[in-house]
C-alpha cells in the first residue's frame, strides 16, 4: 500500500515535499473486508435513503487503504447522517450537532497514528456548523469530512436546510422559503480547502474515486455526496441519475483532461464542454467550438478554475461539477503543531529533558530556614 | 520600634503594610505592582495582592474609567488577604487620585505625581482646583513628587526622546518605594535587562529611572521615615511568588507528568483566563499542545477529542465562555472521558465584569446542562492553591473517567502570594489504567459501558487498541455493552448510575477551626472568601470573641461530614460573592438554616467588613439568649 501512502494519485507535483494522507497511521498485510468494517448494529435508516449506498462504497473502501481497522476512528454530529458511525466497525464517536470537525481536530492533532474521518451533514454541516468546517478547512487538519447534502432536515422531520433551493416549500416554511442557499464547494473553496471533491451517492465508482483521492491527500478534504431523502425530498438528485439527462446534467472532473461531458459525439468524447467566458466558464457544444484550445483542461491545483467551476452548479441542477475541483498541498495544522511540540522536545532533551522542578521553581526563589 | 539609618533617618518596624499603585492604563503600574511583588518576596514577607483594571485595555487618557491598579499587602506573619486599605496610594494623576483616595486612611501616606496635575487633566476628572492646594489631602501624608520631570531628568544623556523617557515614570516610582521599604532592588534591575534585552537603551533608561526614584529618596528631605518589614516566619521551604493563572497552568503540565499523558488544551482567548493558554502555550518540552480554537464551543470539543484518543484534554474559559461550553461538557458527562474544565468565574451575566471577580457561576456549574448531567466541582482558595486544585481535579478525571469543573476566580487569577515549591518527584502518580483487552462476561467482546466496581468508572479503550473498537456518542448507552438503547429501564439505570458515580467521589472531610471547640458561630467558604474569612475570623478572636470557620474545597460531592459540621452549630453564616448559590445548595441538601452575607462588587471581601458582619451575627446570638 505504500503507493497510496505517498499521495499524488492525481500527479500534481508542486515540488513539495509530499507526505500522503494516511503517513503514521499503522498498515496491515491481513486482508480485509466491507464485512470487517460492518459493526453488529442494525441500521437504522428509512428504506431508500442515500446512506445505505454511501455506507456500502464506504464499507467496500475502507478495506482498500490497507491501515489498521483499529487505527480508524469516525466522529460525527447529528443528523441522519451522523448515525454513521454506528455502523462501522471503528473507532467512532457521534457527537454533538455541528460540532465533529472541532472535536476531531483535537483527536486529530494528538494522535497522528490514526485516520480520522468526518460524517456530517448540510444542516450539521453548513448551519450550526459552519464555524468549524470553515476554520478545519483554513487550518488544514487532517481529517475527511464526508458531507451529506440531501437539502434538507431529515432527522427532525423535513425543515428546509441552508442548502435547499429558494421557495422551498417544508413543514417550517408553508410559503416556501426566502432563504438563498449554500454552494458548499464554493464555501469550501472560498475557506481555503485544499482538497474538494464531489459524488452522488448511487456513483459507486465515481464516489470511490474521490474517497480514495481524499484518504491519499494529507490535510482536510471535503468531499460533498449528493444523498436523496427519499422521505422529505424524495428524488432530488433524479435528473443527475440515468440515461442522457443525467449525462447532460452531470460534468466530471479528471485531472489533466479537458473538460467535456455529455452523450457521446462523434469523435467518442462528450457532447459538451466547458469553455472559458471572460473571467468565468461556460457550457458550450463541442462541435461548435472554434478550436479545441478553448476547452479547459481540468487543473485540479488551480484555485480559480476550481472556484470557477464550482459556480457552474446550479442549484436547479442544470449543470452540477463532479470529481476533484482542487487538490494542492500545504502544510497540515496537525503535522505543524506536532513538529513544534517536538523540537520544544528535542531541544530540551538534549539539555536532560523537560525539568518539572524547574519550571515551578521558576527564576526568583527563597528559602526560609526551619 | 525605631532606628536611624546611616543618613540618620529615622526607620520605623511594620508588622504589615499596604501599597496600592494608581495610575493611568497606560502608566505600567500593573508591572510596577509586579515587581514591588517580586522584590518583597525575595525579601521574604508574606504577601497577597489584588490587581484592578479596567476591561478597555486604554482607555481614554487622564479619565476616571482608565485608572488601573494593584494592591501589595505584606507583612513579617502569615496574612491571608491583599488588604482593605492601602497604608500608602501612590497616585500618579488626578484620576488615580480622585478613584482612590476615599480609601486612604486618614494619617495615610499619599504620593502625587504632580507633572498630571495640570488644570486640564483636573478638570478631565471633575475637580475644579487642584486638591494638592485646596486642603482637602490634609488628614493625608502628602508627598508631591514630579516623577515625569525627574525621570526626564535623569534620562537626559540617554537621547532617548522625552515622551519616551516619561513612560519609565512608573520605574521611579518603584525606585522610590523601593528606597522607602528597603526592598532589595537586584531583582527589578536584573527584570528589566531581560524584559528589554532587545532594546538595550530602554533597558538602560528604566533602571536610571529606578535608581533615579530610589536615590530621590535617599537624597530629599522630604521623606523623613523609612520602614522596615521583616520576613514572615513561614514553613521552611523554597518559596516563590505565584498567580493563580501561572498556578493553575503548572499543576496542568504537573498533572500532564503524575499521569503520564499528553496534555491538549483547547481554549479561546477569554479575560481572565487567557493567561493560562499564554503560560501553557510555552510548555511544550513537556508534551503540551496548546490549541487556540476558533470558539469556545470548538475550544472544549478539541479537548474532548483529544481526551477520546488518550490525553489529558482540558479547557479554560470565563463568564460567557462557559456557557458556550455547556452542551460539550453534557457530551462528556455521557461519554464519560475525562475533561478538565478551567472556569476563571468574573462577573456576570453576560459580559459583564471581564475584570472583575465573582463567585457566580457555581450553580451553572452544577446545573447548567441539559438533562442530569453531574459532575465533580472543585474550587482553590487562594492562588497557590490553583497548583494542587488543578492535580487533583485532573486525578479525578482520570480516576472517574468524567469531566470535573474547577472554578477558580479573577481575584485568584490575577491575585499572587508565596507559594511554598512542592517537590515535583514526591507528587502523587495517576495510573490512567487504559483498556487492553476485551472485557465482556464471555471474554469475546469489548463493552465500552462496563463499570468498575469500586470508582463505578468505564474503561478508556483509545483508538489504536486492536479488538477493542467501540462507538460512543451521546445517545443513551446501555448499560454494560453501551450500544444505543432507548429502553425506559436502562435510562433509569444509566442516569443513577452517572450520579452514584460523581457521588461516590472520595473527597476529604471539611476541617472546622473552632480554636476554642465551643463556637456557636460557624463562618463556612469557598474558593477564594478563603482568605478574607480568615482575616476577618482572626480579627473578631483578637477581639475576644468565639468563632469557627470552615472552608469548602469540593463543592460536589460535597464532604460527607459537612452535614453534621453544619448541625453542629447554632449559626453558620456563608459569606460568597453571588446572592447565596452555595447556601441555596446546602439548605436543599442538608435542611439546615445557612444564613448568607452576599456581595457582587467585583471586589473580594474585606477583612474589615467581614469582622462587622461577624461581630453582628454574634451580637445577634446573644441578644437571643444563645451563648456567645
Amino acid at each position: 500500500m505504500t503507493a497510496l501512502h505517498n499521495g499524488s494519485a492525481l500527479g500534481i507535483d508542486l515540488g513539495l515535499p509530499s507526505i500522503g494522507g494516511l503517513h503514521g497511521v499503522p498498515t496491515t498485510d491481513a486482508k480485509q473486508t466491507a464485512r470487517d468494517y460492518t459493526s453488529d448494529q442494525e441500521v437504522r435508516w428509512c428504506p431508500g435513503c442515500g446512506d445505505y449506498a454511501v455506507l456500502a462504497a464506504v464499507r467496500s473502501f475502507l478495506p482498500t487503504l490497507g491501515i489498521r481497522r483499529e487505527n480508524t476512528v469516525f466522529v460525527s454530529g447529528i443528523g441522519c447522517s451522523s448515525r454513521f458511525p454506528y455502523y462501522l466497525n471503528t473507532y467512532g464517536m457521534h457527537s454533538i450537532h455541528g460540532r465533529a470537525p472541532a472535536i476531531a481536530t483535537g483527536l486529530s492533532v494528538s494522535r497522528p497514528d490514526l485516520s480520522v474521518w468526518v460524517v456530517t451533514g448540510d444542516g450539521d454541516a453548513l448551519s450550526i456548523g459552519g464555524n468549524h468546517l470553515i476554520h478545519a478547512l483554513r487550518r488544514n487538519v487532517n481529517l475527511k469530512i464526508l458531507l451529506f447534502n440531501n437539502r434538507i432536515y431529515g432527522l427532525t422531520k423535513g425543515q428546509y436546510s441552508p442548502t435547499s433551493e429558494e421557495g422551498k416549500v417544508t413543514k417550517s416554511t408553508p410559503l416556501g422559503s426566502v432563504d438563498h442557499p449554500f454552494n458548499p464547494i464554493s464555501l469550501a473553496l472560498g475557506a481555503e480547502a485544499t482538497f474538494v471533491g464531489r459524488a452522488l451517492d448511487s456513483d459507486r465508482k465515481g464516489l470511490t474515486a474521490v474517497l480514495q483521492a481524499a484518504a491519499e491527500h494529507r490535510g482536510t478534504a471535503l468531499v460533498e455526496i449528493f444523498q436523496d431523502c427519499p422521505i422529505f425530498n424524495d428524488g432530488s438528485f433524479d435528473v443527475l441519475r440515468k440515461g442522457d439527462e443525467a449525462a447532460s446534467r452531470v460534468i466530471p472532473l479528471t485531472h489533466g483532461e479537458p473538460i467535456r461531458f455529455g452523450p457521446a459525439g462523434d469523435d467518442g468524447l462528450g457532447t459538451y464542454a466547458v469553455v472559458q467566458e471572460g473571467f468565468g466558464l461556460r457550457v458550450a457544444k463541442a462541435d461548435e467550438i472554434d478550436s479545441p484550445g478553448q476547452i479547459v483542461v481540468h487543473d485540479a491545483a488551480d484555485h480559480e478554475l476550481a472556484f470557477a467551476l464550482s459556480r457552474l452548479s446550479d442549484q436547479d441542477l442544470t449543470h452540477t461539477v463532479t470529481g476533484i475541483f482542487r487538490n494542492v498541498e500545504r502544510a497540515t495544522y496537525d503535522d505543524a503543531t506536532r513538529a513544534q511540540v517536538q523540537q520544544a522536545r528535542d531541544t530540551a532533551e538534549a539539555r536532560g529533558g523537560a525539568d518539572l522542578q524547574a519550571l515551578l521553581n521558576g527564576r526568583d526563589t527563597w528559602t526560609v530556614v526551619g | 520600634m525605631t532606628s536611624t539609618d546611616s543618613t540618620a533617618r529615622e526607620v520605623v518596624s511594620r508588622d504589615r503594610v499596604v501599597i496600592r499603585f494608581a495610575g493611568d492604563s497606560g502608566d505600567g503600574m500593573q508591572l510596577t505592582g509586579d515587581r514591588f511583588t517580586s522584590e518583597t518576596a525575595s525579601f521574604g514577607n508574606d504577601l497577597s495582592t489584588l490587581p484592578n483594571f479596567p476591561a478597555e485595555i486604554r482607555a481614554p487618557a487622564g479619565t476616571l474609567p482608565g485608572v488601573s491598579s494593584f494592591q501589595l499587602h505584606f507583612a513579617n506573619y502569615d496574612i491571608l488577604t491583599p488588604g482593605d486599605r492601602p497604608d500608602v496610594l501612590v497616585a500618579m494623576n488626578p484620576a488615580a487620585l480622585k478613584a482612590n483616595v476615599a480609601d486612604l486612611p486618614a494619617g495615610g501616606i499619599l504620593i502625587v505625581n504632580t507633572d498630571e496635575f495640570t488644570k486640564r487633566n483636573l478638570t478631565k476628572v471633575g475637580y475644579d482646583g487642584s486638591p494638592l492646594d485646596d486642603g482637602s489631602l490634609e488628614r493625608y501624608t502628602v508627598h508631591e513628587v514630579a516623577m515625569a520631570t525627574l525621570t526626564r531628568g535623569a534620562l537626559e544623556q540617554t537621547g532617548l526622546s522625552k515622551k519616551d523617557a516619561e513612560r519609565a515614570k512608573n520605574m521611579f516610582a518603584l525606585g522610590l518605594l523601593s528606597w522607602m521599604y528597603h526592598r532589595p532592588t537586584e531583582g527589578t534591575e536584573r527584570f528589566l535587562r531581560e524584559k528589554f534585552a532587545k532594546r538595550p537603551d530602554l533597558a538602560e533608561a528604566n533602571v536610571l529611572a529606578f535608581k533615579a526614584g530610589h536615590a530621590y529618596g535617599e537624597t530629599t528631605e522630604s521623606f523623613t521615615v523609612t520602614y522596615e518589614v521583616a520576613p514572615a516566619p513561614l514553613p521552611p521551604g523554597t518559596y516563590r511568588q505565584v498567580t493563580g493563572n501561572t498556578a493553575l497552568a503548572y499543576g496542568i503540565v504537573a498533572a500532564g507528568q503524575v499521569t503520564g499523558l499528553p496534555v491538549f488544551l483547547g481554549s479561546y482567548p477569554i479575560t481572565p483566563a487567557s493567561d493560562i493558554l499564554h503560560e501553557l502555550s510555552k510548555h511544550k518540552a513537556f508534551g503540551v499542545t496548546t490549541f487556540q480554537a476558533e470558539d469556545e464551543i470548538a475550544g472544549v470539543g478539541a479537548a474532548l477529542g483529544a481526551a477520546f484518543g488518550g490525553a489529558l484534554g482540558v479547557t479554560t474559559t470565563s463568564g460567557p465562555g462557559i456557557s458556550l461550553k455547556s452542551e460539550t461538557i453534557g457530551l462528556a458527562v455521557a461519554l464519560e472521558l475525562p475533561l478538565l474544565v478551567i472556569d476563571v468565574q468574573r462577573g456576570g451575566p453576560s459580559t459583564g465584569l471581564p475584570t472583575k471577580t465573582e463567585q457566580a457561576d457555581l450553580l451553572q456549574a452544577m446545573f447548567g446542562r441539559n438533562g442530569e448531567a453531574p459532575l465533580p466541582i472543585i474550587a482553590p482558595r487562594s492562588p497557590a492553591d490553583c497548583f494542587s486544585t488543578a492535580i487533583e481535579a485532573a486525578r479525578m478525571a482520570v480516576t472517574y473517567r468524567t469531566p470535573v469543573l474547577v472554578l477558580s476566580d479573577g481575584s485568584l487569577a490575577n491575585g499572587s502570594e508565596p507559594w511554598r515549591v512542592p517537590d515535583a518527584s514526591a507528587l502523587p502518580r495517576v495510573d490512567p489504567l487504559f483498556a487492553t483487552e476485551p472485557n465482556s462476561p464471555d471474554g469475546a467482546e469489548f463493552w465500552p459501558y462496563l463499570r468498575d466496581d469500586d470508582t463505578l468508572a468505564r474503561p478508556w479503550a483509545v483508538p489504536g487498541t486492536p479488538g477493542l473498537e467501540h462507538r460512543i456518542g451521546g445517545l443513551e448507552k446501555a448499560d454494560g455493552r453501551g450500544s444505543i438503547s432507548y429502553d425506559p429501564d436502562n435510562h433509569d439505570r444509566m442516569t443513577r448510575l452517572r450520579a452514584g458515580k460523581i457521588d461516590g467521589i472520595a473527597v476529604p472531610d471539611v476541617e472546622v477551626d473552632d480554636p476554642t471547640g465551643d463556637a456557636t458561630v460557624l463562618v463556612l467558604g469557598w474558593g477564594s472568601t478563603y482568605g478574607p474569612i480568615g482575616a476577618g475570623a482572626r480579627r473578631v478572636r483578637n477581639l475576644g470573641h468565639k468563632i469557627a470557620t470552615a472552608h469548602l474545597r469540593h463543592l460536589n460531592p460535597l464532604p460527607a461530614n459537612l452535614g453534621e459540621v453544619l448541625r453542629r452549630y447554632e449559626q453558620v453564616l456563608l459569606p460568597e460573592m453571588n446572592l447565596g448559590q452555595l447556601a441555596l445548595l446546602l439548605r436543599a441538601e442538608y435542611l439546615v438554616d445557612v444564613q448568607s452575607y452576599t456581595k457582587v462588587a467585583g471586589l473580594p471581601f474585606r477583612a474589615e467588613e467581614l469582622q462587622n458582619v461577624f461581630l453582628d451575627h454574634l451580637a445577634r446570638n446573644s441578644a437571643t439568649g444563645v451563648n456567645a
